[in-house]
């Protein structure tokens, strides 16, 4: 027999007692890129109530909601996408075609609620798609996604061509358009539940926790028995889900479908992701973090919009903001372990 | 004694919260192989950091050949005449053989262009030095593990060095292999380099070094010639006290047939694979690196498709699709790759431990994370895993609790099988002792383990039968009573 006694390190300590986890003082749970975030967010509120006088009329605040609101609502599953080491840039083309798909189904005379069931559908068979070719194939999703964005988009240019679907029912505006209690539109509502059903669904169920695993180490999730494809299909169904959503909402709102709908979206609701903390190598990121940041662009853009600053201006400074975003917390995570660094050479 | 051609005094370094080298000596001597010998964490690689120029020491004088010197950077250690061999090479893969022996190091034409015609004959004549039969011309990714690791001995022997340090240069070798670096080392020596030897397997130690260095908890303890010790000594000085036994065998009660495989083949990999694996039992899988053990295992693990043959578990019929269906039915397996395959380093040690098992630990999709806590320290308890937090990251543990934390994740499954593939690979030797007995004290309980290891003190400790594999195909069985080093070892190499 072994005697227990020899096999003990010596620097051993009682493991019984081996807490959950060490809570750092209150200052390294400030330190955090979310309030970081929030930092910027007062200060960009701060800025636009100086631009203008209008800004804070309960009105025209949600005015200013309609701008990104649509994005946003992609931006939740893209970032559950994004953390588990893919991404998914045909989602502007898939709300082209879902938005092309609900204007032919409304020349063929589908009422408001089957145009909504058809803009989802095509938007989930579209991200199915996406899914099951990077899945059974084994294709990096940035090409597969490449691809089938100018797939989706060539086909709505096909079907629609120079011309234009207009006169959507009536009721059909109400997705778009319509308030469910006082200035609160639908959208938003709509964009403020999901964002706490997706906060407790990565924080708080297995799913969300094997979405960590597989971004974390997609091999070590295969070899502790999760199945990683199937996994990675349905994070690519549900996006393909809300950039059809996204489509039944801004086709409802500007109550039109060109083929160009929504062009470059895919960007900013890639923005809106990586600014909120999401590491853009996969792993890491909060639905908190998207969160703010949705609203961080939102107050920018319409500060922007306050001091009539032209949309190519606009557009120049969301590139200059992607690049900065994916730079800061990379920058930010350094400043963090210099000061842990710091801290603990001073134990 | 002759005087050493390398002297280090009073060598510290200190990292933020730890002296990981305080005032530490070393001499190595011309013609003579020392062994740096210490567990994990005990400042064997900070030292060869510092003699290779990675880190600048925080005090401390490098002598070499009785001289002060100083070691800013990996140029200096060049020039000074010392070439490392690293335990994991950085190696490219797409560049040729000979690209990957130059790869800092190239010769130029008086044009000041890369002379390859030069590099070419001189990685030939290097090749041919170390015994390696491999075109210079063909890229790195053709070459076998083992051929890889030769390169990077080439790459580290076209500097011309009086001094080479090799950290555990046997890590992923076979037996056959290891014992053509010897006749390397040996050849290197009677050349008169000074040769540091850093490894944990004693019987390497005692085979090849003359001389030896233990550090423990980044001080110097001792250092001597190895005839004047044993390896009971040794031990001592690496952990403070005396390892009485690695391979603590608990006598168990070997039951029914747990789990039986008839023909189990895959297209390229392995064939006609027979064995049964009883209740209580450690049946061993030994063989060369690349004779199939791990495709067979993750066969079992159903991560490897099959062409043919059937298994059974449990009396039932056993045919995994995927790791899913294995864990399921109670087999699983703890992957070779800890770092790749075992344990999400980035993740805590909690998440680690429960993942394989948290549809269990949940209510309608909801984690519950107090039981998550609790089977997560349970476990950590049981294996006396080291750490400051359950919600520490894996990444900051060392070796040996790494491998707790991956053992671990999959006992709280409470399996029937437990497939361990090569479980104390690269660990220090307390955590090496602490996971032989706790494979012990499996079995008592009744679990059955199959255990795949390249290292035969291991296999001839642990199990109670031995399986040896060569180039896909079993090539002798063995029973506990009836295996011998020899018969083992001429299984597995097919002579």
């Amino acid at each position: 027999m072994m005697n227990e006694e020899v096999l003990k390190h010596p620097m051993t300590k009682d493991i019984k007692d081996l807490p959950d986890n060490l809570n750092g003082d209150w200052r390294n749970k400030l330190m955090r890129w979310e309030t970081l975030l929030m930092v910027f967010v007062a200060i960009a509120f701060f800025t636009n109530t100086q631009i203008s006088p209008y800004f804070l009329d309960p009105w025209s605040l949600s005015d200013a909601t309609f701008n990104f609101t649509e994005k946003a609502i992609i931006a939740l599953p893209m970032a559950l996408l994004i953390i588990a080491r893919d991404i998914d840039l045909s989602v502007a083309s898939t709300i082209a075609l879902a938005s092309v798909a609900m204007g032919f189904a409304n020349t063929m005379g589908a009422g408001p609620i089957e145009l909504a069931l058809i803009g989802m559908a095509v938007g989930t068979v579209a991200g199915f798609i996406n899914g099951w070719i990077i899945t059974r194939f084994d294709i990096p999703a940035i090409v597969v996604t490449i691809g089938t964005m100018s797939l989706y988009r060539g086909i709505a240019y096909i079907v629609l061509g120079d011309d234009v679907y207009r006169s959507y029912p009536s009721d059909f505006a109400f997705f778009g358009q319509g308030y469910v209690w006082g200035v609160l539109s639908f959208e938003f509502l709509l964009f403020l539940c999901l964002a706490v059903v997706f906060g407790i669904l990565l924080h708080k169920t297995t799913f969300g926790r094997r979405v960590y695993a597989i971004g974390n180490n997609p091999t070590a999730a295969l070899f502790s028995g999760i199945n990683v494809k199937r996994h990675r299909l349905f994070l690519f169904t549900l996006v393909g889900l809300f950039a059809g959503i996204a489509a039944v909402l801004l086709t409802s709102r500007i109550g039109s479908t060109r083929p160009s709908i929504a062009m470059g979206w895919e960007l900013e609701v890639i923005t809106m992701v990586v600014l909120g903390g999401v590491n853009i190598l996969g792993g890491a990121g909060s639905i908190v973090g998207v969160f703010i940041a949705v609203f961080l662009m939102g107050l920018v853009t319409f500060g922007m919009g306050l001091m009539n600053v032209p949309g190519i201006v606009m557009s120049i400074f969301t590139g200059c903001l992607l690049i900065l975003v994916i730079g800061t917390p990379i920058i930010w995570r350094r400043f963090l372990n210099a000061r842990k660094m710091r801290s603990n050479s001073g134990e | 004694m002759n005087r050493p051609v390398l002297e280090l005094r009073n060598i510290s370094k200190t990292f933020p919260g730890v002296k990981a080298l305080d005032s530490v000596e070393l001499q190595l001597y011309p013609g003579q192989v020392t062994a740096l010998i210490g567990e994990n964490g005990a400042g064997k690689s900070t030292l060869v950091k510092v003699l290779t120029g990675i880190y600048a020491p925080d005090g401390g004088e490098i002598l070499i050949d009785d001289a002060p010197v100083t070691m800013q950077a990996a140029t200096d250690a060049k020039r000074h005449g010392i070439s490392a061999i690293h335990q994991e090479a950085v190696m490219f893969d797409e560049l040729t053989v000979t690209e990957n022996i130059f790869i800092n190091n190239q010769n130029r034409n008086i044009f000041g262009l890369l002379d390859w015609k030069l590099m070419r004959k001189r990685a030939k004549t290097l090749l041919e030095y170390l015994d390696v039969n491999v075109d210079p011309n063909i890229p790195l990714r053709e070459l076998s593990v083992a051929h890889k690791h030769l390169v990077s001995f080439a790459a580290a022997l076209s500097v011309s060095s009086s001094i080479v340090i090799m950290d555990e240069p046997t890590a992923s070798l076979s037996h056959h292999e290891i014992q053509e670096l010897y006749r390397l080392v040996r050849r290197l020596r009677d050349e008169g380099k000074a040769i540091l030897f850093i490894s944990h397997k004693f019987d390497e130690i005692f085979e090849i070094c003359d001389r030896y260095t233990v550090f423990r908890d980044g001080q110097f303890v001792g250092s001597g010639g190895i005839a004047d010790v044993t390896q009971d000594d040794l031990v001592a000085m690496m952990v403070g006290r005396t390892v009485s036994q690695i391979y603590p065998k608990e006598q168990t009660t070997i039951g029914d047939t747990v789990m039986s495989v008839k023909g189990l083949s895959h297209p390229s990999e392995f064939a006609d694979i027979d064995f049964d694996l009883r209740k209580g039992e450690i049946l061993g899988f030994y063989g060369l690196v690349g004779a199939g053990r791990s495709e067979v295992m993750q066969a079992l693990f159903g991560l490897t498709p099959t062409s043919s043959g059937s298994m059974e578990l449990n009396g039932k019929p056993f045919k995994p699709r995927t790791p899913g269906d294995a864990v399921d039915q109670g087999l699983v397996y703890v992957p070779e790759d800890r770092q790749h395959q075992g344990a999400i380093l980035t993740l805590p040690i909690f998440q680690n431990i429960t993942l394989p098992q948290l549809g269990g630990l949940s209510r309608s999709g909801f984690i519950d994370m107090a039981r998550e806590y609790d089977v997560a320290r349970e476990y950590a308890t049981r294996l006396q895993l080291k750490a400051s937090s359950l919600s520490e990251n894996v990444e900051n543990l060392s070796g040996g609790n790494q491998q707790k934390v991956v053992i671990g994740k999959w006992l709280a499954t409470n399996p029937n099988v437990i497939i361990v593939d090569e479980p104390t690979k690269g660990i220090d030797i307390g955590s090496k002792a602490a996971v032989h007995k706790f494979m012990g004290e499996l079995v008592a309980q009744g679990l059955s383990v199959i255990m795949v290891s390249s290292e035969l003190p291991e296999v001839m400790g642990m199990a109670d039968r031995v399986i040896v594999m060569h180039e896909g195909r079993i090539a002798a069985r063995f029973e506990r009573d009836d295996m011998t080093a020899e018969a083992i070892v001429t299984a597995a190499t097919g002579a």
